[in-house]
């Protein structure tokens, strides 16, 4: 064995070592959220809330983005998050120690890593193609789909946290299944399940690939769900790819807009969720 | 597997021996339960059996040499996979060989080395990585970290690496900065907060006693973390980096702004490549519905679903494995 004087070294090496990689990495997430703020705030005017997008030079903003996402995020939600929670709550209740629970599971997790663009593929396949044309109804579907895995995990996670005292005391006072759940343990885990939709509301507002080939994205003023329908993502990546310098700024506003917005959602479910652990 | 099991089994045997209120809602109210759950299963199969339909004219036009072939041609219409599956492992695994020493490292520090009050707050910084959108990556590299690497980064190694036999043929090229490399470094920074976390989760899991006992012989903190708490958690720490590799394959956004599209093979880091996502991504703009094209582009993405559905599987039965025990 090496001597001890070498053995403290070693030790004191790659503690200094560890402790660069933490510190590096957080130069990482300082210098992301630097470039955001140094490029998106000048680029930051009434105008990008009010104006829809225009061609380039005609001083146009993202309103209708914003809009498009706000409306295919919240669909998607509607969709999504009834069935996530009753998945999950499946997983905790009925679905402990059987085999379909298990396979539930296990698919469940796959899908939450799943390439989120195939999920766009494949809702092309499904309704895109059949149904003749992009349009909103896709494009909240494939995020419907995004949002469910994350449900599904968080509620099941939640649920598994109320204590097993309370649903016996409400079984025993002769509640049927349903009432247990709907009025013990959904309430008992409330403040959990809220944030697992909250994380999926966050999953769902960055995602671009899922919308390429869904909703397409819409450079005129549409809330139809039956037509193309434009979101923030696609309108970054639209403007960011192109060689004008005033679709680059706007660009640059928007990312500024999705970042604090998601980061903002992540920070407030982790203070919930620290709190209830 | 534990108390809560037997008591839910037991609550619900109690609930169902008595048929109390709710005879009629009780079961609906099951089924739909079931039913969510068994939506779930049958999403992922309709996922594959979509995938693979829409492919399958493709497939069968091009024969299973699909798979390997470097074609790559919309004008003659010769299609392959080999390009974009080889830029698709070879990015991912050069954001592996990045994301692995610095997610031991930064384990080490949150788990061994951070005071108490600072613990949370950077683990939190941490996760943060992985909350920022795709696409944001995407921009920040493509503004920023492309033309650094064009600049101060590939000149000097392609002068000093490139000259040397076999390595030097990871180095050549001219420096564009976008390529194989700039993909992966992204990727690593990316799949990073993902690897990290498990890690955490791993190693907080191990016995006290076991490390206690190393520390009573004189151990250091460095020598219990790699002598008694890895070899400990070893095979969730192995689903945990294949967990990070799955995320990498099918990262889309980040990666097609800054890989440089190219639909050619070439073994250097610095050249230009695609991805199989960051192909499905461009060129679906320029594919007509029922063309051949877009026909390899949905067979493409069956390959990706494949893979990343073998990796995906393979991490979580070694995290579960592990876990459980």
């Amino acid at each position: 064995m090496a001597s001890l004087a070498r053995r403290r070294a070693t030790d004191y090496a790659v503690k200094a070592i560890s402790t660069g990689f933490a510190a590096l990495s957080l130069v990482f997430l300082a210098w992301i959220l630097w470039t955001l703020l140094s490029r998106g705030l000048p680029a930051l005017g009434p105008h990008v809330f009010t104006k829809i997008t225009a061609p380039p030079g005609a001083g146009g903003g993202l309103l209708n983005a914003i809009v498009g996402s706000l409306i295919q995020i919240g669909v998607a939600l509607v969709i999504g998050t009834p069935i996530g929670l009753m998945c999950g709550t499946f997983l905790s209740e009925n679905g402990r120690g059987t085999h379909v629970g298990n396979a539930v599971r296990f698919v469940n997790d796959v899908l939450l890593s799943a390439p989120s663009i195939l999920i766009g593929l494949f809702v092309y396949q499904l309704l895109v193609v059949p149904f003749g044309g992009f349009s909103g109804w896709a494009g909240s579907i494939a995020l419907a789909i995004l949002v469910i895995p994350v449900v599904v995990r968080t509620t099941e996670d939640m649920l598994n946290l109320v204590p097993i005292g309370l649903r016996e005391a409400a079984f025993a006072l002769g509640a049927p299944q349903w009432k247990v759940v709907t009025f013990v343990t959904w309430r008992a885990a409330r403040a959990g399940i809220v944030t697992g939709i909250l994380l999926a509301l966050a999953r769902a507002a960055g995602e671009t690939a899922p919308l390429l080939f869904t909703s397409l994205g819409n450079n005129g003023w549409s809330i139809s769900l039956n037509a193309p329908m434009a979101s923030l993502p696609i309108a970054i990546y639209q403007y960011a790819a192109s060689p004008f310098e005033d679709w680059v700024a706007l660009a640059w506003a928007g990312a500024l807009i999705i970042t604090v917005g998601v980061l903002t959602l992540n920070i407030l479910s982790r203070l919930v969720l620290a709190k209830m652990k | 597997m534990d108390a809560t099991l037997s008591g839910t089994q037991a609550a619900r045997s109690l609930a169902t021996a008595h048929k109390p209120t709710g005879r009629v809602s009780d079961p609906i109210f099951v089924g739909l339960l079931w039913g969510c759950g068994i939506f779930v299963l049958l999403l992922l199969g309709l996922i594959i059996a979509m995938l693979f339909e829409g492919g399958l004219p493709a497939l069968r036009e091009f024969g299973i040499s699909f798979l390997w072939s470097t074609a790559w041609n919309p004008v003659t219409e010769r299609f392959g996979a080999g390009v974009m599956v080889f830029g698709t492992l070879f990015s991912a695994i050069i954001a592996v060989i990045v994301a692995l020493p610095l997610s031991f490292g930064i384990a080490f520090f949150l788990t061994e080395i951070a005071p108490g009050p600072f613990r949370r707050p950077v683990g939190v910084a941490i996760q943060l990585l992985a909350a920022v959108p795709s696409i944001i990556y995407g921009m920040w590299g493509f503004f920023i970290v492309v033309p650094l690497i064009a600049t101060y980064v590939q000149p000097p190694l392609i002068e000093w690496l490139g000259p040397i036999p076999l390595i030097g043929a990871l180095f050549q090229g001219p420096p564009l900065g976008a390529g194989m490399l700039t993909a992966g470094l992204i990727l690593a920074l990316m799949i990073l907060p993902f690897i990290t976390a498990m890690f955490v989760e791993v190693l907080e899991s191990v016995p006290p006693m076991l490390k206690e006992s190393a520390y009573g012989v004189g151990a250091t903190t460095y020598e219990v973390y790699r002598n008694v708490s890895v070899p400990y958690g070893r095979t969730a720490m192995v689903g945990a980096i294949m967990l990070g590799l799955g995320r990498a394959l099918g990262e889309t956004m980040a990666v097609t702004f800054v890989i440089g599209n190219a639909t050619r093979m070439s073994a250097s880091l610095f050249a230009p490549g695609a991805t199989i996502a960051s192909t499905i991504a461009n060129e679906f703009p320029e594919a007509s519905i029922g063309s051949l094209k877009l026909q390899a582009l949905l067979q493409l993405g069956f390959i990706l679903f494949v893979i990343s559905f073998i990796v995906l599987a393979l991490s979580r039965l070694l995290v579960r494995s592990r876990l459980k025990g």
